[in-house]
């Protein structure tokens, strides 16, 4: 019996146990405290449906080997890019703008991928170059991206009135998207409530969607490929795989999902956040991912679900639960986040040597 | 000479998990004798001098048996730090040098002359001054005594290998207490000239008393500088023998010599001899195993061994024809051109691989028997996919059924095509790297080491595989193994390998003086 309970910890990882024990903690807290637990599961779904696709983007870039993707701020650029672009157009096009929000979003999305093919295949280039310092590379490409966005975004050519600076050039930190109904389509979509719970329908169908679509790119002879280069390149040269060609497939849809996943994200939000709103989001996302158990060399889909359902899950409980206590440590449940998401990036550092 | 040993060794017998990898070996050397030990690879050298050295890996296993003596004392040996306290310097196969350093800094890194200074005064020793001119006279000394014109002053990085050799060697000799030193196949990687002068100077320090133990399997140059040789076979002792007793050809004998066990193998109808692969002049840079210019030649339906040293180059060959090392030369199929450089390319040329790496190269360690078994086809003719445009997936049904097949064909122990490949045993994984080479339909079929690593049942399965496709399949095998009595089993021709080119072929049944001649790089009786 002992021997099954140990065995079953160690399967399960202690960084893992830790992690649900704090989770199981804030949820008992939550219920002691009186909190209104029926509006922490609503919010609770919300987080975790717009940042599942976020999420999903780790996994093909794990998966094929270049590690959990630091930078996939580049995608979230391109996100960011094509959800500016449809609302530039939604203003000067006349047939766009009668178009209803959910339309927008996708001519979002569909704006987008070009940008995100393009910039992932270079990425991809770029990482295949610097093999066995990936992690390392794609940290400071996330920085330098959101930096040099940072000059861009004072420079496009954007003019419409509710994303440019009423004064001067460029376009604004933070763009709401109410104006063209675009705020929450997804979560709106087929949404129900169970008492007082409400269930974003739409987004977790999305989110399901895109998870579907890697389980089966997964288990297609491009996917194989792109698994075994990942787990052993030696191996997979020997098989005749292109293991670089793999590589820069995997960092490719990482970069995809990373432009999908910000508009998902932005749409539940209601604004599109610029400037240094991408700055630290890879580190929430590879967090997330970790949490669920993944390593930095292996990583399932069941391991995006179940890591951002904890992490985020945790997110939105500790942050009240800590206001409960005292309006001074109101900062408490961002820190608490904060430890947690540089702790759990650095114990998976420490592991990825073994097994 | 009749002074007493200085080291003697007795019954020095060492088990590993249950395995005996030496067995009774006795051992005395006098001071200023050279004492050469000669073996195969496998025939437990290393294992003996890590015993001398009290490497942590004899230690950390469970000891040794038998007992050691320095000058009629016993003594025990924990850790290599000891084993040079009682004088004992090692030079090694591969150098453990500072590149950047000068040899006198090399020679004296951590017993570094000192001289008192200002500072050292008020605050103690670990702020001495380096005596930089003792201690480049001392080196000066040490290189001297190998006869070696060096300056002492360059820097390491750049030097010919064989004045890295000689560094090393200089900074054992400088040791004031020295007694033995061990040379661990000390011209293996040098040239030819390079090789005499060591020679010599390995003579000149035996005459200043120091006891040398050379172990190589070059048999000319032990039968030239060695006062008495000993050989070891299978982890054996099997003679120590008097220079004047004995030469190359009795050497090579006793090195190689066992009791060879023929499988029982229905005698093959030669049939007309068609070639099927020619080899012409392949070059392979496979680190530790590059090959110089290989020509060959093979029969349709035949199975060829390839043996040889370890390091010579024999596994570059198979590994330079699939494509996985960078090689140039002219490889024919059948009289048709193989590009080089380009798995995918000898893959649809039907040639099939089983790499000697298994673990590295061979299997995807956490994935399903079944994947292992299917990747290659899936890959490269794609088969056991289903196509929906550029779109395909998995026919999980299909992949099932062959991985049955193959479970059963091979007789695969495992719980079923599920099972992760790292939960099977070494044999087992053995037979799923050959299963996916079988998958890919092959023509020539290339196997590496196909018994390492395995137990000595699960081997022989693994042999009779072989021998049962080439029978029964007429599938053409090339198989190259460190092992010769396993060559020598199975294979209807046998290729020797020595300095990366193919020092001659022989019949399975030719004598162990030839297999011994071949393999130490001389010429073989017969001329080959």
């Amino acid at each position: 019996m002992k021997k099954f309970i140990t065995d079953s910890f160690s399967s399960f990882g202690l960084a893992r146990v830790i992690i649900l024990g704090f989770f199981v903690f804030l949820c008992v807290m939550a219920v002691v405290l009186r909190l209104n637990i029926s509006e922490l599961l609503t919010s609770s779904l919300v987080r975790i449906g717009m940042w599942g696709v976020l999420v999903l983007a780790m996994l093909p870039a794990i998966v094929s080997g270049i590690g959990p993707n630091f930078g996939v701020s580049l995608g979230i650029v391109c996100g960011l890019v094509g959800g500016l672009t449809a609302l530039e157009m939604a203003f000067r096009i006349s047939h766009v703008t009668e178009f209803s929000g959910g339309v927008l979003f996708f001519i979002a999305i569909l704006i987008s991928l070009p940008f995100a093919l393009l910039t992932g295949v270079s990425y991809g280039w770029l990482l295949n170059r610097v093999k066995g310092s990936e992690m390392m590379i794609a940290t400071y490409v996330g920085f330098s991206i959101v930096s040099i966005m940072k000059i861009a975004w004072l420079f496009l050519p954007y003019a419409s009135p509710e994303m440019a600076w009423p004064i001067g050039r460029g376009v604004r930190v933070q763009i709401s998207l109410a104006n063209r109904g675009v705020t929450r389509v997804l979560n709106n979509f087929l949404s129900f409530n169970i008492g007082d719970i409400v269930v974003p329908t739409g987004l977790f169908i999305f989110f399901a969607l895109c998870c579907l679509l890697m389980w089966i790119f997964l288990r297609s002879r491009t996917g194989v490929a792109m698994y075994a280069a990942g787990d052993n390149p030696r191996f997979s040269e020997a098989a005749g795989i292109n293991v670089n060609r793999s590589r820069i497939i995997g960092t490719t849809i990482s970069t995809v999902l990373g432009a999908i996943g910000i508009l998902v994200y932005a749409q539940s939000y209601g604004f599109l956040q610029l400037y240094e709103g991408p700055m630290f989001m890879p580190f929430v996302a590879v967090a997330a991912i970790l949490i669920g158990g993944a390593s930095v060399r292996k990583a399932t889909i069941t391991h995006v679900i179940i890591g951002t359902a904890l992490f985020l899950g945790i997110q939105v409980v500790a942050i009240p639960v800590a206001n409960a206590f005292t309006s001074d440590w109101s900062s408490m449940g961002e820190i608490s986040r904060k430890i947690i998401q540089n702790g759990v990036i650095l114990y998976a550092l420490t592991q990825a040597g073994g097994d | 000479m009749s002074e007493k040993n200085l080291l003697e060794m007795k019954g020095i017998g060492k088990t590993y998990f249950g395995t005996q990898v030496l067995k009774d070996i006795n051992l005395g050397v006098k001071p200023g004798e050279i004492h050469g030990i000669v073996g195969e690879n496998g025939a437990g050298k290393s294992t003996l001098m890590n015993i001398l050295f009290g490497m942590s890996v004899i230690h950390s296993t469970g000891g040794y048996d038998g007992e050691i003596l320095i000058d009629g004392q016993n003594v025990e040996i924990f850790s290599p730090l000891e084993a040079m306290e009682l004088g004992i310097g090692m030079v090694h196969q591969e150098f453990m040098l500072l590149p950047s350093y000068t040899i006198t800094e090399n020679i004296k890194l951590n017993r570094e002359e000192l001289k008192p200074n200002v500072f050292s005064r008020l605050f103690g020793q670990n702020i001495k001054s380096l005596d930089f001119s003792s201690m480049n006279a001392q080196a000066r000394r040490a290189l001297d005594k190998l006869s070696i014109s060096i300056e002492e002053y360059v820097t390491v990085a750049g030097l010919p290998v064989g004045y890295m050799q000689f560094t090393e060697i200089a900074r054992e000799i400088d040791k004031s207490n020295l007694k033995l030193i061990v040379f661990d196949e000390p011209t293996a990687v040098l040239a030819e000239s390079e090789a005499s002068s060591l020679l010599e100077a390995m003579k000149s320090i035996a005459q200043q008393g120091i006891a040398i133990l050379f172990i190589t399997h070059r048999l000319d140059e032990v039968v030239e500088i060695c006062h008495n040789i000993t050989v070891l076979r299978d982890g054996q002792h099997v003679a120590t023998k008097g220079r004047k007793a004995t030469d190359v050809y009795e050497l090579a004998e006793l090195m190689v010599g066992r009791k060879v066990e023929k499988m029982t193998r229905q005698k093959k109808q030669v049939k007309k001899k068609e070639s099927l692969l020619q080899i012409e002049n392949l070059i392979v840079h496979m680190p530790g195993e590059e090959v110089k210019g290989v020509d060959l030649e093979v029969f349709q339906g035949e199975i060829l061994g390839i043996g040889g040293l370890a390091g010579q180059g024999k596994v570059g060959i198979a590994n330079g024809v699939m494509g996985l090392y960078p090689s140039k030369g002219k490889v024919l199929i059948g009289g048709e051109l193989l590009k080089l450089n380009n798995p995918r390319v000898s893959m649809s040329k039907k040639l099939a691989y089983v790499s000697e790496d298994r673990r590295g190269v061979g299997l995807l360690m956490d994935s399903s028997l079944e994947m292992n078994i299917v990747i290659n086809a899936i890959q490269n003719q794609n088969r056991f996919i289903l196509k929906f445009g550029p779109f395909s997936l998995l026919n999980s049904r299909s992949i099932r059924e062959h991985a049955l097949k193959m479970i059963k064909e091979l007789d695969i122990r495992c719980t079923g095509p599920a099972q992760v490949v790292k939960h099977l045993s070494g044999g087992n994984q053995q037979k799923v790297c050959i299963a996916r080479a079988l998958t890919m339909n092959p023509g020539i079929l290339f196997v590496s080491e196909p018994t390492r690593g395995i137990d000595v049942g699960a081997k022989r399965l693994v042999l009779e595989t072989l021998v049962q496709l080439n029978e029964e399949m007429g599938m053409t095998i090339i198989m190259t193994s460190s092992e010769l009595g396993e060559l020598r089993s199975i294979t209807d021709r046998i290729a020797i390998v020595t300095g990366g080119k193919i020092a001659g072929i022989l019949k399975p049944d030719d004598s162990d003086v030839d297999f011994g001649l071949l393999m130490s790089g001389q010429k073989s009786r017969k001329g080959a």
